[in-house]
């Protein structure tokens, strides 16, 4: 079993930081902690995609000049598959952006409340009636 | 000829998108006739797009001229063309319609901004439409997303909050669909629809697999705002300033829906979807719930918008149990219902929004008299409620028409109830509507002239709003009587020939 | 059978159609421009009708297929005897109907008069549209459609009871509507049509379990409309329209759609074979006659004299489908021409209700006390109908009524037979005494002791009424033949099964 667990240590962490990410969107009062949350959450995406991409002793696939056409076999096992990580590219500017619209949002509510606790905003807007 | 028009559907606003700031700085007025102008182009590529799947069959453009499965493809069918069309007319039609919405609604410098993120919000729901590639589907999906997060939040009191709610939500959505992609890429190596609807049934019996289909499924249910997962919706969509409204309402959960089709139909096979995964008993009862439930909370609302928002919730049922039953008739509503009721729910925004506009009001009791005051929009609101009633020969009628014989066929008695509890409901929501606007009689004081005729002055809505709005209701009608047509020279393609 | 192939049926549901929003168009201020155009779209509209009726009585059927849907699925019109005759009673009664209106609204002073005409003219152009329609699912367009234009004409008068009104009959209504759907979907799935057949069509695609379900929904969905009991509660609510309405309402459009309906299910959908087979007439039967007694005895309570004839229309609703579940030749014959005759005796009594209501604002039995005085012509035409009603000889009602007893007795059912008579019975209890007060009491002290009618347009329309009822009863194949259609679609129904 433990060797099952560690065999796939990548799964594990990618999970465990998904779950504390889902922890911190859904539990936590604070909406700075939830962007964090979701952070965490998109890390561990981005860290899931890193992970699969991982070859043990291969190189980057850049293939010398002089094993063009010469007959010579490119052994695929020495080279990454780099897809994942440049899918990880723009899976990280989305992230970025998605933080930015956030934090936007994120002044927008604080110049209306002043406040950033989910509790408290709630408890204003039923006070005004909102 | 035509793969150049399926480019340009994106290529054309993306980049106009990015223009409108800087037309914006030079001269605010033009943003607008710039928007509107842009978006025709991908209604007109959009119709030749789908003009040539009808005459010549499917085909792809090869963007960068990479070749599938390296490169990423525009793969168009029956099915996309169908919901590429209808994405790019509502689009233009809210564009229009925008006009003076935004300018009451909107502080004047920040119309420059709204227009570029209306334009990357409509790219993004083309572009999720148009692609053949399961990645390149997540990209446009969050250019759509981001946009629309913060279109949301420029709206009124509350928006923000919504926003930011709905950015939490959506993220988690879009992040599951992502790992749904990871894992059918670890077992596939490939990311092209195609090629992986080609890879996969081999590979039907492994957990990685499973594993990534429930991801997807839930991340798209996420997405398109199905029961359980709805609760972003309600809030985000009613704060939205009304142009926003008019187009993220009728057009996200359809988009949505319209992936799910893909993936369920298309890049997986109906017989692992169907046969192998329970998955599609649990979607129909959790769409017989959003029906009930959307029902339910639309009847104890007063205010129109959020009576509206809850009957997209329950709308989105409808085209979750026409998909759940899996029979050719049920697939056949179910996308028929992905054209109604856009056209149906764009019309009642629209609606919406110009009540708004001219009476500063949302609120259903003070309706009275808007009969006499805008008789053309509410006429447009008449005939797309009877619609939602489902009452012939509006469009309305045919969709719940072919779900009902959808879930007939299924054997499936308690989503049939439900479509047809869901009439009633809405016969009652939409009739509380119009027996306030129509019947209300006025206060004593101004009460009666002469011959028991009311004196209300006609404050009919402006013409960028009307236009629009009678265009959607003409369409409701039309729609509904060329439904056999429209049926039988392109639906009937879209669903899998399997069924 | 020979079909011709012809857009006359599309044109005659259209007309009205085409006039409901010229009328919309035309507005208030043209009030005469406006009422042109239901007169002309009513006569046009019967000349129409009427111009096919040759073409049906050589037997042939006359078709249009307008949309296709999906195979099996269509809209299309088809004009057989049955449908035809139901083409013909409402096409006719629109004309008088018009005539009446303009005189109603106008001596009353009514506000919203265009919504008013513009409803009255989708109304017919959904009941024609029902009674040439070729399969159930252009039925159930023109079904709701139905149901939609006659709300506008439930609420007209805008009083919270009249709101509550509409809001029941769209309760009702639309329910039915709702289970009819349903049913019709249950039928294409299970037989892969829904084209009437004179017989039935459906024997034999599934369980008896199943096919009686079926019926039941169906006769549920269209039961609603006919005031079937316990289906009826919204028909006396709905009285709060104003009287041309409930004439409409009572004679020629909703609840005759309802009852055509019925009798669209028990003869050409299920066929008298199938129903005999499935042993559901019987109760079916028991059921009807229920509805025929109590609305009877109901009628006698009512003082409101709209409710008593709204009763009085439950009743004989229920008789019309009771000919027809009785299943025999004459039977059937009797409930099809009885559609006929109360027909223009019921629009008869609603008109003469109506010209009480707009001239002297009486709406209680117990107000009318010597008005036969006043308003002579109004209370003949009155009790020439009533008699009618009752079933005494020479009226037309006398026909229909020989045809349902021969019905009976044809089915070896004497019940039937009593029930039959029971209703005749009350029918004379409860209006009989009407005809005794206002012409031999008393006069009360607000009648006016000279002749003082209602206004000419009014007094014409059911004078006409009235003498048509009379005509039918003694030549009942005259001018539009009736009584030829009838037999006609009998003989259809008979010969297949």
């Amino acid at each position: 079993m433990l060797d099952y667990v560690i065999s796939k240590y990548n799964f594990w962490i990618y999970i465990v930081l998904m779950m504390i990410g889902l922890y911190a969107m859904i539990g936590k009062k604070n909406l700075i902690k939830k962007l964090i949350g979701m952070n965490i959450f998109q890390s561990a995406m981005i860290l899931f995609y890193v992970s699969i991409g991982v070859k043990t002793g291969a190189t980057v696939p850049i293939l010398s000049g002089h094993s063009h056409g010469h007959g010579e076999l490119i052994e695929v096992a020495k080279y990454l598959n780099p897809l994942p990580h440049v899918l990880m590219l723009t899976a990280i500017v989305v992230s970025i952006a998605t933080t930015g619209v956030a934090l936007a949002t994120l002044i927008l509510v604080y110049r209306r409340y002043n406040t950033l606790e989910e509790d408290e905003i709630l408890k204003i807007r039923k006070d005004t009636g909102v | 000829m035509a793969e150049q028009l399926a480019a340009l559907i994106i290529v054309v606003p993306l980049l106009a998108s990015l223009l409108v700031p800087v037309i914006g700085w030079w001269q605010k007025k033009l943003c607008y006739p710039w928007v509107v102008a842009v978006l025709v182009v991908p209604l007109i590529c959009s119709l030749g797009v789908l003009n040539t799947v009808m005459t010549t069959g499917k085909f792809s453009y090869r963007l960068g001229g990479w070749a599938p499965p390296w490169g990423i493809e525009y793969a168009i069918d029956h099915l996309n063309a169908f919901v590429l069309v209808i994405v790019a007319f509502i689009s233009l039609m809210v564009a229009i319609y925008s006009k003076k919405s935004v300018e009451k609604e909107l502080k004047k410098e920040k119309i420059a901004s709204f227009y570029t993120l209306f334009l990357l919000l409509v790219t993004g729901l083309l572009g999720m439409v148009i692609t053949g590639d399961a990645f390149n589907l997540f990209v446009f999906l969050e250019i759509s997303s981001l946009s629309c997060y913060a279109l949301i939040a420029i709206g009124e009191e509350g928006a923000p909050m919504a926003a930011f709610n709905y950015i939490i939500i959506g993220t988690i959505g879009a992040c599951f669909y992502l790992l749904g992609v990871g894992y059918l890429y670890i077992a596939t190596g490939s990311l092209n629809m195609a090629d992986l609807a080609s890879i996969l049934p081999a590979l039907y019996h492994s957990k990685v697999i499973l594993v990534g289909f429930a991801f997807f499924t839930v991340g798209l249910v996420i997405k398109g705002g199905l029961f359980p997962l709805h609760t972003w919706l309600p809030d985000s969509y009613c704060t939205a300033p009304s142009a926003v409204s008019a187009l993220i309402a009728p057009l996200m959960t359809k988009v949505a829906a319209y992936v799910m089709i893909r993936l369920m139909f298309t890049v997986f096979q109906p017989q692992f979807s169907v046969d192998m995964m329970p998955v599609m008993s649990i979607l129909g009862w959790l769409a017989v719930f959003a029906i009930i439930f959307g029902g339910i909370k639309a009847l104890a609302q007063t205010d129109i918008k959020r009576m509206l928002v809850y009957i997209v919730v329950a709308e989105v049922g409808y085209i979750v149990i026409g998909v759940s039953v899996a029979n050719r008739m049920g697939l056949t509503g179910a996308i028929l219902h992905i054209m109604n009721d856009a056209v149906m729910m764009a019309c009642l925004f629209l609606v919406v929004g110009a009540i708004f506009y001219k009476t500063g009001t949302r609120d259903i009791s003070e309706f009275r008299h808007l009969n006499k005051k805008m008789p053309f929009t509410m006429a447009a609101f008449t005939i797309t409620a009877l619609s939602m009633v489902g009452i012939p020969p509006a469009c309305g009628f045919f969709s719940k028409w072919y779900l009902i014989l959808g879930t007939i066929e299924a054997g499936q008695w308690v989503h049939a109830a439900a479509l047809l509890c869901s009439s009633l409901i809405n016969a009652v929501l939409f009739f509380r509507v119009i027996e306030c606007a129509y019947l209300k009689p006025m206060e004593p004081a101004n009460a009666h002239d002469a011959g028991g005729i009311h004196i209300v002055q006609r404050d009919e809505a402006p013409l960028t709003m009307l236009i629009p709005i009678i265009i959607m209701a003409i369409l409701v009608i039309v729609l509904g009587i060329f439904s056999g047509n429209i049926i039988s020279s392109i639906i009937q393609f879209a669903v899998p020939a399997s069924f | 059978m020979d079909v011709v192939y012809s857009s006359r049926p599309l044109w005659a549901v259209l007309v009205s159609m085409i006039a409901a929003f010229l009328i919309l168009a035309t507005g208030e201020k043209n009030r005469n421009i406006r009422e042109s155009w239901t007169i002309i779209a009513a006569f046009v509209k019967f000349f129409i009708v009427v111009s096919m009726v040759p073409l049906i009585l050589q037997g042939k059927v006359i078709e249009y297929t307008l949309i296709t849907f999906y195979p099996g699925l269509l809209l299309q019109f088809r004009i057989d005897a049955f449908g035809m005759l139901f083409g013909l009673i409402a096409s006719s009664l629109w004309i008088a109907t018009s005539f009446y209106s303009i005189g109603y609204v106008r001596k009353l002073n009514e506000h919203a008069q265009t919504r008013y005409f513009f409803a009255f003219a989708m109304c017919l152009a959904s009941t024609i549209g029902i009674a040439f329609s070729a399969n159930l699912l252009t039925f159930l367009v023109f079904y709701e459609m139905l149901t939609l234009a006659t709300y506008p004409l439930v609420i007209h008068t805008e009083s919270p009871e009249a709101i509550m009104g509409g809001r029941k009959y769209l309760a009702y209504t639309l329910t039915a509507g709702c289970v009819l759907l349903f049913a019709t979907g249950m039928i294409f799935y299970m037989t892969g049509t829904l084209d009437f057949k004179a017989g039935g069509f459906i024997a034999g695609s599934g369980s008896s379990a199943v096919l009686i379900m079926l019926f039941a929904m169906l006769i549920f969905g269209f039961g609603v409309k006919a005031g079937i009991m316990p289906m009826h509660e919204w028909l006396p609510t709905a009285m709060v329209a104003p009287t041309p309405v409930s004439a409409l309402l009572h004679a020629v459009a909703v609840v005759k759609a309802g009852v055509f309906g019925c009798l669209r299910v028990i003869l050409y959908i299920f066929g008298p074979n199938l129903l005999h087979d499935l042993g559901i007439w019987l109760i079916m039967a028991y059921i009807v006659s229920f509805t025929v007694i109590v609305a009877g005895l109901l009628a006698l309570g009512q003082d409101h004299l709209k409710r008593r004839l709204a009763f009085s229309t439950i009743n004989n609703l229920a008789m019309i489908v009771l000919g027809a579940i009785l299943l025999t030749k004459s039977s059937m014959t009797g409930a099809m021409i009885h559609m006929a005759n109360h027909a223009f005796m019921k629009i008869t009594l609603f008109f003469c209700a109506g010209a009480l209501h707009a001239k002297v604002h009486k709406d209680y039995v117990s107000q009318l006390d010597g008005i036969g005085r006043q308003m002579p012509m109004t209370m003949g035409a009155f009790a020439i109908a009533a008699i009618g009603l009752s079933g005494i000889p020479p009226m037309n009602g006398f026909i229909s009524k020989w045809f349902l007893c021969l019905g009976a007795l044809e089915a070896n059912q004497i019940i039937f037979l009593f029930v039959f008579f029971t209703s005749a019975m009350l029918d004379v209890a409860f209006l009989f005494p009407i005809i005794y007060n206002s012409f031999f009491k008393k006069p009360l002290d607000d009648v006016a002791p000279h002749f003082d009618e209602a206004p000419m347009l009014m007094v014409i329309p059911l004078s006409i009424t009235a003498l048509l009822s009379l005509v039918f009863g003694i030549a009942p194949d005259a001018f539009v033949h009736f009584f030829s259609l009838t037999t006609m679609a009998v003989q259809n129904i008979m010969g297949v099964g």
